[in-house]
Parts: C-alpha cells; sequence; structure tokens
C-alpha cells in the first residue's frame, strides 16, 4: 500500500445559518492502552441528514462512532479525550449523565442483538425500565415503531413470540425500532447491515430513508454503494484519522484527497 | 509384546477399569436400595427416632434437612447473586479481583469440618446462637457460597456481551442490564448450580455435627409458630439432620436396629440427591429451551 | 433552557440504580472476602494457643508420638504429639490417591478415547452419581461392609487405614475421574491425528501423546481428589478405628487429623490446652488446604508455560 500524505485534509465545515448541527466532535482521540487508535478528528453531523464513514478496515470508525455516545466507557483500557458536543454541552465529561445521553444518541450495532424476550418486550423493556408503565400507550409505542421500520404487517400477529424466532433481517429492524422507541435524536449504526443477505440490507437502508426525517443518522459501512446510495454527507477515515469530508455526491466523484480518490475507485480496501 | 497385542491388552483393560467403577455404583446403589428401601415406610418417614429401642423413625430429621436446606439457600442464593454478578460485571482486571477470586477459590477447598468448626466459634460461641437452625443454615451458607459463586459468575460470562451493549445502548444502567436481561438468559446454567448445590447441602454433615447440633427435640407439628420453642420453624432450636442422624446412631451404637435405620436413612438421602439431580437436569434443559425456542 | 441540556447534567434514575447494584455487588463479595479472612483468624488464633499460651513446643507437637492431652509427661510436658494423626492423614490421603488414580484415568481414557458415546452416555452420569452421593452413606457403607471383609480377611476389629483408604477411593474417584476427563478432552485433535498418521496404535498415541499433553491436567485432578481425601471427616472417622496411636499396619486402629477433631471438639472445654490442641489440629488441616491450593496453582502455571 502506498503511503499518503496524511496532514493533508479537506473536511467541511458548516456555517450555523446554513445547517443546524446535531453532533460535533473536536479534536478526538481514543487510546487503548497506549495505542492511540484515533488521532484527533473534528466532525460535524448536521441536523435530520444521513452522514456515511467510510474507510478501509482498521481505520477506526467503529471505534470513532462507538465513543460517540461513549460506548467506549465500557472497555476497560479505552481512553477517550477530546470534545463531543451535544446541545452546547461537551458530553465527554464526567458530569453528564451517561445513561441519559445514550438515551437521545441511540445505537444499532453490527449483529442484531435482540433481547431473548419477545417480540413486545424487546421494544417495550427500556421504555418501561425508564418510567413508561401505562399500557395503550407501551402498545401503542410497538405499533409505531414497528411500523417505522417497516416490520408491522410481518409481526403484528407474533408479538408475543420470541424475538429470537426472526430473520437477521427483520431481528436487524427490530434493534432499529427498539432505539426509536427511546425517541432518540441521533441514531449511531455500526454496519448494521454488514450481517444481513442483500435483501434485508435493502430493506434495512430503505427503512433509514424513511427515518431521515426525524433522526439524524451516522451511519459506519464498508460498503461503498451503501454509503452512496443512503447517505447525504460521507467522511472518509484513514488510519485514525478523518481525511476528507463532504457531500456523499462529492465524495464518490469528485475527492479532493487522493487517498479518497483511490479508495473510492477500489484501488485498496 | 508386540505393539498390536499391547493395543489390545491396553483397551481390554480400560474397558475392564470402566466396568469395575459401573459395578461400583451399581452395587453401591443396590446396597443401600435393598438394604434400606424396605425399611423406609410412611410411620419410618414421619415418626420420630428412638435412641433406645428398635422400630423408630426420621421424621424430624428429614424435616430438619429440608427446612435448613431452605434456610440455608434463602441466604446463599442472593448473596451469590450479587457476588457472581460482581466479579463478572464490575470487577475491573487488577491484583485485587485477583485476591478476591484467590479467596474464593480457598474458601471452595476447605474441608467442611474446619469451616463447621469455624461456624462453631462464630455462630455458636461468639453470637451466641447455640446449636441452631440458624447456626447450621449460616455455616451452610459459608460452605456453599464459594461454588454458587462461580456457577453464577460462569453462566453469566456466558452470555454474549452484545447483550450487554445492546442495554446500555438503549440508556440503561448495566444493573438493570444484567438483573433483568443478563440474568434470566444465564437462568438455565444458573439453576442447575443452585440445585446441584442444594444436593450437597443436603447431604452435608461435617460442617453441621458442631453447628445445628446433634440432638432432634421433639416437634409441636400442630404449632407454627417460629418463636415457639418447639414449632418446626423455630430457628433457635437444635436440629440434627438426616446425614447427621446416620453419623450418629453408627458413632455411639446403642441404638439396636442402627443399621437399618441408617440403611433407610440412606436410601431416603440418595434418593433425594437423585431427585435433586434429576431435577436440575430438567429444569437446565426446560429453561433452556423455554428461553431460546419461540 | 433545554430540557434534555438540563436532565443530561442531573443525576438520572439509571445512575442511581448503577451505583446501588455495584454497592450491593460489592457488599456480597467482601462478605465471602471477611468469611475466609474470619476464617483464618479465628482457627489461627485458637490454633497457636497451644504453642504461646499452652508453651507446647512445635515441634514437640510435630513429631511426639503420644497424644493424651489430658496427661502430663515425667516432665511436666503435656502429651500433645500429632504425629500419629499426622501420619494417618497422609497415608490414607496417599493410599487412596494411589488406588484411584490409575481407576480415575482409566476411565478418562476410555470416556474420550476409546468408546466416547458409550462412555458419555452410561460412565459420565455414573461419575455424577457418584458425586453427589454424601460422604456418611460412604461412611455407612465402609461401616457395614468393608470393615466386616477387613476383619474377615486379616482378622483384627477391620478399622484402620485400610478401611478408611477403601472407603475415600470410593468417594474420591468420581472428582478425579470428570477432572481427568476434561483434561483428556483439551488435548487438541489434531495431536491424535498427527500421532495415528505416523502409524502409532491408538494405545500408543494415547500413552505417548494424549496422556503427556494432559499431564498438567492430569496432576491437578489428582492433587484435587487428594485435598478432597485429606479433608474428609465423617467417612473417615466411622471407619478407621479412632486410636491415636502410631499405625504399625494397614489393619489397626488409627486415627487422622480430622477423626480426632469430630470427635474430640465436643467433649472438651473451651480455652483449655484439650481443646486449644484440637484447634492446632484444625489449623493444620487449614494450612494444608493451602498447600494442595498452591500446588493446583503451581502446576497450572507450569503446564501453561508449557502448551
Amino acid at each position: 500500500m502506498q503511503a499518503y500524505d496524511l496532514t493533508q485534509t479537506a473536511l467541511k465545515k458548516f456555517s450555523p445559518e446554513e445547517q443546524e448541527i446535531a453532533l460535533s466532535t473536536q479534536n478526538l482521540r481514543v487510546f487503548y492502552g497506549k495505542h492511540e487508535q484515533i488521532k484527533g478528528i473534528d466532525l460535524q453531523f448536521p441536523r435530520y441528514k444521513i452522514s456515511a464513514i467510510i474507510g478501509p478496515s482498521g481505520s477506526g470508525k467503529s471505534t470513532y462512532l462507538r465513543s460517540l455516545n461513549r460506548m467506549n466507557d465500557e472497555v476497560s483500557n479505552a481512553r477517550v479525550t477530546g470534545k463531543i458536543c451535544y446541545r452546547q454541552l461537551d458530553i465527554n465529561q464526567r458530569n453528564i449523565d451517561v445513561f441519559e445521553m445514550r438515551k437521545h444518541i441511540g445505537m444499532v450495532f453490527q449483529r442484531p442483538n435482540p433481547f431473548a424476550k419477545s417480540i413486545y418486550d424487546n421494544i417495550t423493556f427500556a421504555p418501561k425500565q425508564h418510567g413508561l408503565k401505562d399500557k395503550t400507550k407501551l402498545d401503542q409505542l410497538v405499533e409505531t415503531t414497528l411500523k417505522q421500520v417497516g416490520l408491522w404487517k410481518e409481526v403484528k400477529d407474533s408479538l408475543t413470540k420470541s424475538a429470537l424466532a426472526l430473520s437477521g433481517g427483520q431481528q436487524q429492524r427490530l434493534c432499529i425500532a427498539r432505539t426509536i422507541a427511546m425517541k432518540p435524536d441521533i441514531l449511531l449504526l455500526d454496519e448494521p447491515a454488514s450481517a444481513l443477505d442483500p435483501l434485508s440490507t435493502s430493506v434495512v437502508e430503505d427503512t433509514l430513508a424513511q427515518l431521515k426525517t426525524h433522526y439524524t443518522m451516522i451511519i459506519v459501512t464498508h460498503n461503498m454503494q451503501q454509503a452512496a446510495r443512503v447517505s447525504d454527507y460521507t467522511a472518509f477515515f484513514y488510519d485514525g484519522r478523518a481525511l476528507e469530508y463532504g457531500a456523499t455526491s462529492q465524495i464518490f466523484t469528485h475527492p479532493e484527497i487522493k487517498a479518497t480518490d483511490d479508495y473510492v475507485s477500489g484501488h485498496f480496501g | 509384546m508386540n505393539v498390536k497385542r499391547q493395543d489390545k491388552l491396553a483397551t481390554i483393560i480400560l474397558y475392564v477399569i470402566a466396568g469395575a467403577i459401573i459395578l461400583v455404583l451399581v452395587a453401591l446403589l443396590a446396597f443401600i436400595l435393598i438394604q434400606g428401601l424396605p425399611h423406609v415406610s410412611w410411620h419410618f418417614l414421619t415418626a420420630p427416632a428412638r435412641a433406645f429401642e428398635a422400630g423408630g423413625g426420621i421424621g424430624i430429621q428429614l424435616f430438619n434437612s429440608f427446612y435448613l436446606l431452605v434456610l440455608a439457600m434463602l441466604i446463599s442464593v442472593p448473596l451469590s447473586l450479587g457476588a457472581g454478578i460482581y466479579l463478572s460485571e464490575y470487577a475491573k482486571k487488577n491484583w485485587l479481583t485477583g485476591l478476591i477470586r484467590t479467596s474464593i477459590e480457598i474458601l471452595s477447598s476447605l474441608p467442611s469440618v474446619v469451616v463447621g468448626l469455624f461456624g462453631f466459634l462464630i455462630f455458636v460461641i461468639q453470637f451466641n446462637f447455640g446449636f441452631s437452625i440458624l447456626s447450621g443454615a449460616l455455616v451452610l451458607t459459608v460452605f456453599n457460597l464459594p461454588l454458587l459463586t462461580r456457577n453464577v459468575e460462569e453462566s453469566l460470562a456466558s452470555i454474549s456481551h452484545a447483550q450487554r451493549e445492546a442495554g446500555l445502548a438503549l440508556g440503561l444502567s448495566r444493573w438493570e442490564t444484567v438483573l433483568k436481561i443478563i440474568v434470566p438468559e444465564a437462568l438455565p446454567g444458573i439453576v442447575t448450580g443452585m440445585i446441584l448445590g442444594a444436593g450437597r447441602v443436603f447431604g452435608e454433615a461435617a460442617a453441621l455435627i458442631y453447628t445445628a447440633g446433634q440432638s432432634a427435640p421433639a416437634l409441636d407439628f400442630t404449632n407454627w409458630n417460629p418463636f415457639y420453642i418447639a414449632s418446626p420453624l423455630n430457628p433457635m432450636r437444635p436440629a440434627e439432620t438426616l446425614a447427621v442422624h446416620i453419623w450418629k446412631i453408627n458413632s455411639e451404637g446403642i441404638m439396636p436396629d442402627a443399621v437399618a435405620v441408617s440403611a433407610g436413612a440412606s436410601a431416603v438421602l440418595i434418593v433425594a440427591v437423585l431427585i435433586f439431580n434429576l431435577v436440575a437436569r430438567w429444569l437446565g434443559q426446560r429453561l433452556f429451551k423455554k428461553m431460546t425456542s419461540s | 433552557m433545554d430540557p434534555i441540556r438540563q436532565r443530561l447534567l442531573k443525576k438520572s434514575r439509571q445512575a442511581k440504580l448503577e451505583k446501588r447494584g455495584r454497592l450491593i455487588g460489592l457488599l456480597c463479595i467482601s462478605l465471602i472476602v471477611l468469611v475466609v479472612v474470619a476464617i483464618f483468624y479465628f482457627v489461627a488464633s485458637r490454633g497457636l494457643a497451644t504453642f504461646y499460651h499452652d508453651k507446647v513446643n512445635l515441634w514437640d507437637f510435630l513429631t511426639k508420638q503420644v497424644w493424651n492431652p489430658g496427661t502430663k509427661d515425667s516432665h511436666g510436658v503435656p502429651a500433645v504429639g500429632a504425629l500419629p494423626m499426622i501420619v494417618g492423614s497422609f497415608l490414607v490421603t496417599i493410599f487412596a490417591a494411589l488406588v484411584a488414580t490409575p481407576f480415575a484415568i482409566g476411565a478418562a481414557i476410555f470416556m474420550t478415547e476409546i468408546s466416547p458415546r458409550r462412555g458419555m452416555r452410561i460412565l459420565k452420569p455414573v461419575t455424577e452419581l457418584l458425586v453427589g452421593i454424601p460422604s456418611v452413606v460412604y461412611g455407612f457403607i465402609g461401616l457395614t461392609v468393608v470393615v466386616p471383609v477387613i476383619r474377615r480377611l486379616f482378622g483384627g476389629t477391620g478399622f484402620g487405614i485400610l478401611a478408611g483408604t477403601c472407603v475415600l477411593f470410593v468417594m474420591i474417584l468420581p472428582t478425579v475421574t470428570s477432572m481427568s476427563v476434561d483434561a483428556l478432552k483439551a488435548v487438541p485433535r489434531y495431536y491424535r491425528d498427527a500421532s495415528a498418521a505416523l502409524g502409532a496404535t491408538r494405545w500408543q498415541t494415547i500413552y505417548k501423546v494424549v496422556l503427556r499433553a494432559a499431564m498438567p491436567g492430569l496432576l491437578t485432578a489428582i492433587v484435587f481428589g487428594m485435598a478432597r481425601a485429606f479433608g474428609e471427616a465423617l467417612a473417615v472417622q466411622m471407619v478407621i478405628g479412632n486410636a491415636a496411636l502410631m499405625p504399625h499396619n494397614l489393619v489397626s486402629p488409627a486415627a487422622t487429623l480430622t477423626s480426632v477433631l469430630t470427635l474430640g471438639i465436643g467433649n472438651t472445654i473451651m480455652g483449655s490446652l484439650e481443646n486449644n490442641a484440637l484447634w492446632s489440629l484444625a489449623l493444620i488441616l487449614l494450612l494444608m488446604s493451602l498447600v494442595f491450593n498452591l500446588v493446583i496453582r503451581w502446576i497450572g502455571r507450569k503446564g501453561a508455560v508449557k502448551s
């Protein structure tokens, strides 16, 4: 693999009048023990848009995403420095209630991970824990969220069945439904379709497009076609850095950085 | 001797060994059941023991065994759950956790007679509980805790990390996630371990002779007020269990039909342990099926 | 101000739950550690009183052969020589391990190498059942079957080291077997395939490859069994004869640390020399259990380096 000039970057900055920013990071660094995995990333994610993060494996896409709602707190030797700005707060601070924050910044994982409970309970479990007890409201929540992910017709007669009996694609859509049942601001999606078959993938992609009107989404993907299809903005990650960030059409047609160009034209991956 | 014949001989010897072990078990079970079961009757299971004459039963001892078991499990199950959850979910990988694990390992390998003597010193004398159900239940807890804790920890560790992430990503605390998602999923393993632990407690005697005591005063099965002295539920009364009873009548040698009573009591003990084993397996499998299938 | 922003800066219900849950877990685990510390402290403080308070010489205690704590010898020193019990405990433990080892490893080989299907279907439940049988039942069978047989064969009372060995052999056999099975199962499949591909017979493969690779695990199993045998109280006490004398043969009444303890503690007065001397025996038991633990760790570490 050829060496690239990693100091040269082209990162889009939004002006406040032009676009409201839902989430941004400043000089974000992630260390695993002594090893620096993310080497200072500054990005802004606009509200009600889908931003994709692409890049070769090992470039730190997932690590970066997982630090946005502080899931890296759970990794024993991980340390995250820098700012994560959300609602004019730096949420990478100790005084921020991390549980409350995760209600607003939800996450969907690479492998579908429904609870070993019924479909109904999968969606209502967390809202119940957070204090929603009204049965009719819970019923309503299940119906609306399942409709939002396009799963309602398929499962409405088997809500009491175990979620583990669903297909992989259905499970993943259930996981998305479970996350949006929390009514989050932001959805973080970590390669949500990589473990799915092509048909399920396209259903999940449609689901994301539908959700865009209400949610800000950041999606990590190794599938460039997927990024091109679903996202408004795309960031290219390389070796723990964000080298280029801009409108998706521009990243895929006229990239400014050599590394981006080589990557999107398939010279390495 | 050539290698082929050596191989054949070795195989034969291994078959003999395997057969011998099966034979030992069959002989053991046959001896106990053939000697003991004819002696087991409703009268035997319910009547109080008689010290100097034949024809006594094991009613009080049997009740004591169960009562002690229930109390010991009531104390040790929540404690081991808490400790197991801490070890598997919260403990960081450092020297302190290593030390905790080592001490649990040491506790699990201590001879039960030493645990019993410790219980005698602490509960019976220091806390002044005397020879009582309470002392016995506490010492059985000490005896049971390390194994149950390890079982809980291992059962929890076998559940995928993705399930914990799922809970946390929904803004739930680790505690809620573990208690309401991970523990139910790990239930087959936990329940199996608990029942096997119960079986071990049921047959334990060495830890009890100096804590729950070696006497079984008459009980009044019509008064269940736990504060009444002869009440079956009174936790402060001495309570000889079935296992201790077998040991005692054989060591004293004053009961004329000691062998018959011991055989009968042994048969009851073994049947109980068998039932514990079968129930553990059955319940474990059933729970597992219930968790995984739709 | 933005309500979500405000909530982010407050402590949520979840944060409180987390704190409480963590504390509960910590309390449970601390209790267990506390119990372990307390066991060592109390047994040690009682057991050492013999030497500090009653001024018994430690060396005499470990090497003298007369155990009669109520009496004093011609020099006015109480007769507390624990050697007969120490020897008794070690003899039954070592003999039981010697007899059980070939049976246990043989059965384990049968279950993993010769006939895994039948082994798992029949032998595994059999060993699990044997593990579950309470020790008093073993003691009772020892008393009513083993002791009379020995009496008939060798004369005397029938009680003694041999009877103790027989009972302990059957008691530790299932534990050692199931641990040996785990050790043999941990040997990777390709070891066996490679050996078979070189033209070795099944027995050669087992003997020269599988057993050697599984050696640390098998040793751990045996030491584990010995630890159990050493600490077993009632089953041994019922058949050993309970005479605190140096064993001169295998069929004369003898005693072990545990047997003297179980019989003595109830018949002595707290704080008296007779009682303290018994606690010293308990301390020896406790320390031996530690030693067995250390040996198992040491084997584990050496085995880990090799593979």
